[in-house]
């Protein structure tokens, strides 16, 4: 298990729990390799097509095979290579953690992170999230491209009102994952500083290492972002967006490629 | 409606693009009635600013009239006469609460990218490439405002908008100058650019009680103007050595208060230009330090220097040694309009300042290129081109 990066002595709460592997009979892809091989798949295609080139057109070829696996969850690939990734041989979590300050009152920023149904306001992957019971919620989100949901369920294993909250997918939902967040007082009236940990597994083995290595810092990102909004809506009651931006979405590949211009930032010579 | 539009480096073109709409109950519509050129599109023309897009609208300095109000809009109505602010702020955040507006947490869609260029976030300004958020500028005949409550103020009555323009960026950006230059009674403040900036600035440091105010371009024009609308004693670097001049003025102390009104941009002479100037075409530098080097060398032991003008990536050869050697305290920042606005209009409209000398020529946006490039080149006594789309 790997530890928790949040490091000061007093926010390291239990070190926070593995999502628990699930697996599917019928599958040899996992779900959550599933999305990750049908937002590649998309994003390839996409950069693919945008220009007719020989290169080009692999790539989308590419993509387009890999969104057929996301949609499937059957990889030839994998079948060749006696890979299954679904059944997730006990890989390493990937962890995501990032600390914000929320310029609110602490019980107003926990209530609203408590209150499930809020969390689709924020979080761009998610279309809707009821609670069952006290414990027992429901998540759904869409596969990007209009092929489909996915649906599982989550529970809160933990709880300290005002303080944190622990939560974990519940074995044999369709995505494993677990999360940590803290609650605590800015120094100096400055409001609520938040600690997110986010654990979730990744297709394991050779392809699947590949494809996380790429995808890894674009969830990352994803949920960076989705923090982000979290602060910016309950700081300002929207999420403000500009003629460039108008729907306030996550940054998308051709977004990042301002990184190209970018570069020049980070001259070795300076 | 009409827009200037970025094309290409130093290529502008006017576009017919979509009217904006309302997306936020927080925003508003207004008709722009002017809008002003700033050293700042300088920058982004020039190609010294990244991540600008060809059809972006340019334009952060303006006023004009309330077309239409979202829900949540209360200090507004319809046909309200107002100036806005070039930064966009939401007022909610822990920086806007302490009246830093500029360094706004929420108003920069796009915070990723100054994430990563700066380690952090700050506003949205309108106009001012995707780093700043994306925002459609104000060279076109109607602008979305976000936060309109927020960034938008209400002109009084019998003002000329010919006065009252530059309380959007360039007046604001002046007194913040000033501001953060600490300047009290008795102060020798000395200024660096005579553009609007520094024009506002040396009004500014009037307001705060300085004994004596220098200012330093190389334009005649520009010197004249601060001399004759400014009471400024003025140095043109081009032919005194400006450090030297500043302790001979200043009974060997040099200045209490430097302000940079320059930026990245800065002319010069001699090995220092022609170091900075290869290095920036090479892209090895971003910005030409000349002023800010000097400021420091200039100033007083223990003195204060205040930068407004604009650096976007790095610098180099800043001498460091004179700046901690000499206990010097430095002030920097892109201006808290909201912050200043509504005290600016106060000496507007009792006529302690009356910035509208700085409106040299009125223009139709299909004008735009040519504006900038008399903007740019300084010709035909220009100080700062108003488009009134
Ligand atoms: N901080 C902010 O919020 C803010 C707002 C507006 C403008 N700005 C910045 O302020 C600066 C000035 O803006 P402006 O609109 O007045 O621009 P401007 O181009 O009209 O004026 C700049 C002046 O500096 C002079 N100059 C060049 N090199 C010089 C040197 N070595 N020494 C002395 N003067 C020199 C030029 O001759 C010119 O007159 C720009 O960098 C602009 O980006 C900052
Ligand atoms: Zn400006
Ligand atoms: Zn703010």
């Amino acid at each position: 298990m790997t530890q928790t990066k949040v490091t000061s002595a007093e926010y390291i709460a239990e070190a926070l729990p593995d999502p628990i592997g699930s697996g599917s009979a019928y599958m040899n892809v996992g779900t959550s390799e599933r999305i990750i091989s049908a937002v590649a798949g998309l994003a390839l295609m996409s950069f693919g097509l945008r220009k007719f080139s020989i290169p080009r057109l692999l790539v989308a070829a590419a993509g387009a095979a890999l969104v057929e696996r996301g949609a499937s969850g059957y990889c030839p690939v994998n079948n060749m290579v006696k890979r299954d990734t679904s059944q997730a041989a006990k890989p390493e979590s990937t962890e995501i953690t990032k600390s914000l300050t929320i310029n609110k009152p602490r019980t107003e920023v926990y209530q609203f992170w408590r209150k499930l149904e809020n969390l689709p306001k924020f979080m761009q992957h998610l279309s809707e999230v009821t609670q069952i019971d006290s414990k027992r919620s429901h998540w759904i989100a869409p596969v990007p491209g209009g092929i489909g949901k996915i649906e599982w369920e989550a529970e809160i294993i933990e709880e300290v009102e005002n303080e944190k909250i622990i939560w974990r997918s519940v074995p044999n939902a369709s995505v494993d994952n677990s999360g940590e967040i803290l609650f605590k007082d800015a120094p100096a009236g400055q409001g609520t500083e938040i600690y997110v940990i986010i654990k979730y597994l990744p297709p394991a083995g050779a392809i699947g290492g590949t494809l996380a290595k790429v995808f890894n810092p674009a969830f990352k990102q994803m949920v960076k972002e989705d923090l982000r909004r979290f602060k910016r809506l309950i700081e300002t009651g929207e999420i403000p967006v500009s003629e460039s931006r108008p729907s306030g979405k996550t940054p998308t590949a051709e977004d990042n490629s301002m990184d190209k211009i970018e570069k020049k930032y980070e001259s070795p010579l300076l | 409606m009409k827009a200037l539009c970025y094309n290409n480096v130093r290529d502008l073109r006017v576009e017919n693009i979509p009217d904006p709409a309302i997306i936020s109950p927080k925003d508003m519509i207004i008709r722009v009635t002017l809008s002003s050129v700033c050293g700042s599109d300088l920058h982004i023309i020039n190609g010294f600013i990244p991540t600008v897009k060809s059809g972006d609208v340019l334009g952060h300095e303006f006023m004009g009239e309330v077309v239409e109000t979202g829900s949540e809009v209360r200090k507004f109505v319809k046909g309200d006469r107002v100036v806005v602010s070039s930064v966009i702020a939401c007022g909610e955040c822990h920086y806007c609460q302490h009246d830093s507006f500029s360094l706004c947490d929420n108003t920069n869609p796009n915070a990723f990218m100054p994430e990563k260029m700066y380690g952090d976030t700050m506003a949205g300004i309108f106009g001012y490439t995707h780093a700043f958020g994306g925002y459609s500028g104000s060279h076109a005949q109607y602008i979305r405002i976000p936060f309109a409550d927020i960034g938008a103020f209400k002109v009084p009555e019998g003002l000329h908008d010919d006065s009252v323009i530059f309380c959007s960026d360039a007046f604001p950006t002046g007194y913040m100058a000033a501001d953060m230059a600490d300047i009290k009674p008795g102060s020798v403040v000395a200024i660096w650019g005579c553009g609007g900036v520094g024009q506002m600035a040396i009004q500014s440091a009037w307001l705060m009680g300085a004994e004596r105010v220098i200012a330093i371009d190389k334009e005649p024009y520009r010197l004249r103007m601060a001399r004759e609308k400014g009471r400024a004693e003025t140095i043109n670097f081009e032919e005194a050595d400006v450090l030297e001049a500043l302790k001979d003025l200043t009974g060997g102390r040099g200045p209490d208060c430097c302000i940079d009104a320059v930026g990245m941009e800065a002319s010069g002479s001699g090995f220092g230009y022609a170091y900075d100037k290869v290095k920036q075409w090479a892209k090895l530098e971003n910005d030409r330090p000349l002023v800010l080097r000097d400021a420091i060398m200039a100033c007083r032991k223990g003195g204060n220097v205040s930068i407004v003008g604009v650096y976007s990536g790095f610098v180099d050869k800043i001498p460091m040694g004179a700046a901690m050697n000499k206990g010097l305290t430095f002030k920097m920042g892109q201006m808290h309009g909201q912050k200043y606005i509504p005290q600016l209009l106060e000496y507007v409209q009792s006529g302690q300042v009356d910035p509208s000398f700085l409106v040299t020529h009125k223009m139709g946006l299909e004008q735009g290129q040519e504006g900038y490039d008399m903007f740019t080149q300084k010709t035909d006594n220009c100080m700062r081109v108003v488009f009134a789309p």
